[in-house]
């Protein structure tokens, strides 16, 4: 379970202090697909950073499972990410100058996993996505939709518990859009949390609920 | 895949970027290490010269006149001779040997020459008389070698400087000047009659063109005897290492003997002291502008590349990166530049010194193995130090505004 309790967080610019979350508590099931929609700037992305580790709030509280994550220090909390979270992004973030099956194998290796178990599983990964015949091709070779289906495959390869995917459809054609929201909606019918930032309301509908955030604050 | 393989393919993805500090950490490793070496085989070249003169330092009574280093020694007034001893019991460092002499100009037959006195035994291989007569072996090495580990041990002491020009001189037996036998008419096993003492011409020795041509040398106890002086020398010549003269040699033994006047040939000590210290300072020109330039390229280099891959950072981040092996694959990248840098660096500076040496400086320049580990320390040490600050602007990066998308 994703419990988060009073989370705040502030940016402070040079000329003033923006509130990106205000007081935001909620708690996500295990095996959950949670949609969190709302206007650009909403907080949309900070909500899911904060998720994953990856902000310290200025104020509240992240507990995933038993692990308050912001109690872990910075070692300890790569570690939690590495274990438990995937992250999926709007624009994929491939390392360009690695093919596809090196940035799948990013993961594993920084699991400690060996160079061959690495390229076995990540080819496996890769094969299920359909890119096959994509392995040693560099991110600028794939088009749009495999990047996605690549950066998936990475979010997966250290079987991760929750899936946190950041706008996944934003750059993506209708098809694609339904093909990726699709998937993830497969691969939360096999146990894994699914928390996804969208402004799109078709993907959200694949999601159980549907969480609105109102210049930081929930609207459920 | 691992962060070794990350730091490995991003280098050669952009390769244009990498390749301008390179060529700024390689232009000063190759100036720094040609620099050092033309001056260190200047240096070593300089020592063997110096050696091969023979006795470098002059021991003299104090009213001596020394208009003629080499000819000083001639109607000196006298000092006593265990003043050697005083050098001997000493625990001078850098005094290689020492030849005590006793010269009186005298006349033969109305030709003018000088008798010098000497102790067989003790007179220096290295001397061009010696060298040029056969009595030593002219393959004979220098002593004040700077690199030599013998000159920096406290018991100082070059064997092969232990071979003396000659081991034995009877009583009775001379060695002539090629000036003397040549005015005088004589040869090889000629008798030549000296303050009224008849002696044997041993050998003749070859021309040298110096005031040695002039001489006729016996043993020291028979000129003290045959002029009529008691244990008497007016000078004593001195091998003394070079790299010791410029540390201060010449005031220790002016300490233990005040009442003497103590010179050595001291143009060709100033001049390579002077050669010396300025390609030192060369070194050490060079040393800031590579420190500064190359520094300052590589900072500025990394810290574009930061700039440049702040999404990438995020995302490993994401991933489950540290910060940790966020500054690993920054000071990693930094640490090849720098192996690389000093390896091609060290390389094309020792080329570089091997074809300018002789241009420059007349001497023959060989890599010095030494120089590759300064190399390597100054280059990866520029490196690092540089990718530090750019490095740690990495690992601290906020995720939030990397991985900001909207």
């Amino acid at each position: 379970m994703i419990k988060i309790e009073n989370l705040s967080k502030i940016y402070n610019s040079k000329r003033d202090a923006v509130v990106a979350l205000s007081e935001v508590s909620l708690s996500i099931k295990n095996g959950e697909f949670v949609s969190i929609v709302g206007p650009s700037g909403s907080g949309k992305t900070t909500l899911l950073l904060c998720m994953g580790g990856l902000i310290h709030p200025y104020r509240g509280k992240v507990t995933i499972g038993e692990d308050s994550i912001y109690d872990l220090d910075v070692k300890k909390r790569a570690i939690f990410r590495l274990r438990n979270l995937g992250f999926v992004f709007q624009t994929f973030n491939l390392i360009p100058y690695l093919t596809a099956l090196e940035n799948v194998q990013i993961p594993l290796a920084l699991a400690g996993i060996s160079d061959g178990h690495q390229s076995g599983k990540a080819t496996e990964l890769l094969e299920k996505m359909g890119l096959a015949d994509r392995l040693n091709h560099k991110p600028r070779e794939l088009s749009i939709g495999q990047q996605q289906r690549v950066a998936i495959a990475r979010a997966l390869a250290n079987e991760p518990k929750i899936i946190l995917a950041d706008e996944p459809t934003g750059n993506l054609d209708p098809d694609m859009t339904r093909e990726t929201v699709s998937y993830l909606k497969l691969l939360n019918q096999t146990g894994i949390t699914v928390v996804m930032v969208t402004h799109n309301p078709g993907a959200a509908e694949y999601s159980q609920r549907t969480l609105r955030l109102v210049e930081g604050k929930l609207r459920e | 895949m691992n962060l070794r393989k990350i730091i490995l393919k991003e280098l050669l993805e952009r390769k244009k970027q990498f390749l301008t500090s390179f060529i700024a950490i390689l232009l000063g490793i190759i100036v720094i290490v040609a620099v050092k070496s033309v001056s260190t085989s200047s240096e070593k070249a300089v020592a063997i010269q110096l050696d091969n003169l023979g006795a470098n330092i002059l021991v003299l009574p104090q009213t001596t006149n020394i208009d003629n280093y080499y000819a000083a020694d001639i109607n000196a007034p006298e000092m006593p001779e265990d003043y050697v001893d005083r050098i001997t019991s000493s625990t001078i460092k850098g005094v290689d040997n020492m030849s005590p002499k006793l010269s009186a100009r005298i006349k033969i037959d109305n030709y003018s020459l000088v008798l010098t006195g000497i102790l067989p035994k003790n007179e220096l291989a290295s001397k061009p008389i010696w060298q040029t007569s056969g009595f030593s072996d002219p393959g004979l090495q220098a002593a004040c070698d700077p690199n030599s580990i013998m000159n920096k041990s406290s018991g100082y002491k070059d064997p092969k400087l232990q071979r003396m020009a000659i081991d034995s001189l009877g009583e009775y037996d001379c060695l002539a000047g090629s000036d003397v036998v040549s005015k005088l008419s004589l040869k090889e096993g000629s008798g030549i009659k000296i303050k009224g003492t008849e002696f044997k011409i041993v050998k003749v020795l070859p021309q040298t063109g110096t005031v040695d041509d002039g001489r006729i040398f016996v043993h020291l106890r028979t000129a003290q005897k045959i002029l009529g002086k008691g244990r008497v020398i007016n000078a004593i010549e001195i091998m003394g290492c070079c790299s010791a003269i410029s540390e201060g040699l010449l005031g220790n033994l002016r300490n233990i003997l005040p009442d003497t006047k103590i010179t050595t040939i001291n143009h060709i000590v100033q001049t390579q002291v002077k050669t010396n210290n300025t390609m030192e300072k060369f070194s050490l020109i060079f040393l800031i502008i590579i420190v500064l330039v190359g520094g300052i390229s590589i900072g500025n280099y990394m810290w574009s590349n930061v700039e440049e891959r702040k999404k990438e950072i995020g995302s490993l981040l994401a991933i489950g990166a540290s910060p940790r092996d966020i500054y690993y694959i920054f000071i990693g990248k930094g640490l090849i530049l720098g192996l690389i840098g000093g390896i091609a660096g060290y390389l094309l500076g020792s080329l570089a010194g091997m074809i300018l040496g002789p241009q420059i400086a007349g001497v023959k320049v060989l890599p010095i193995p030494i120089l590759f580990i300064w190399a390597m320390v100054i280059a990866v040490g520029i490196s690092v130090i540089a990718s530090y600050l750019p490095a740690r602007r990495a690992a601290k990066l906020d995720p939030a505004l990397i991985l900001q998308e909207i």
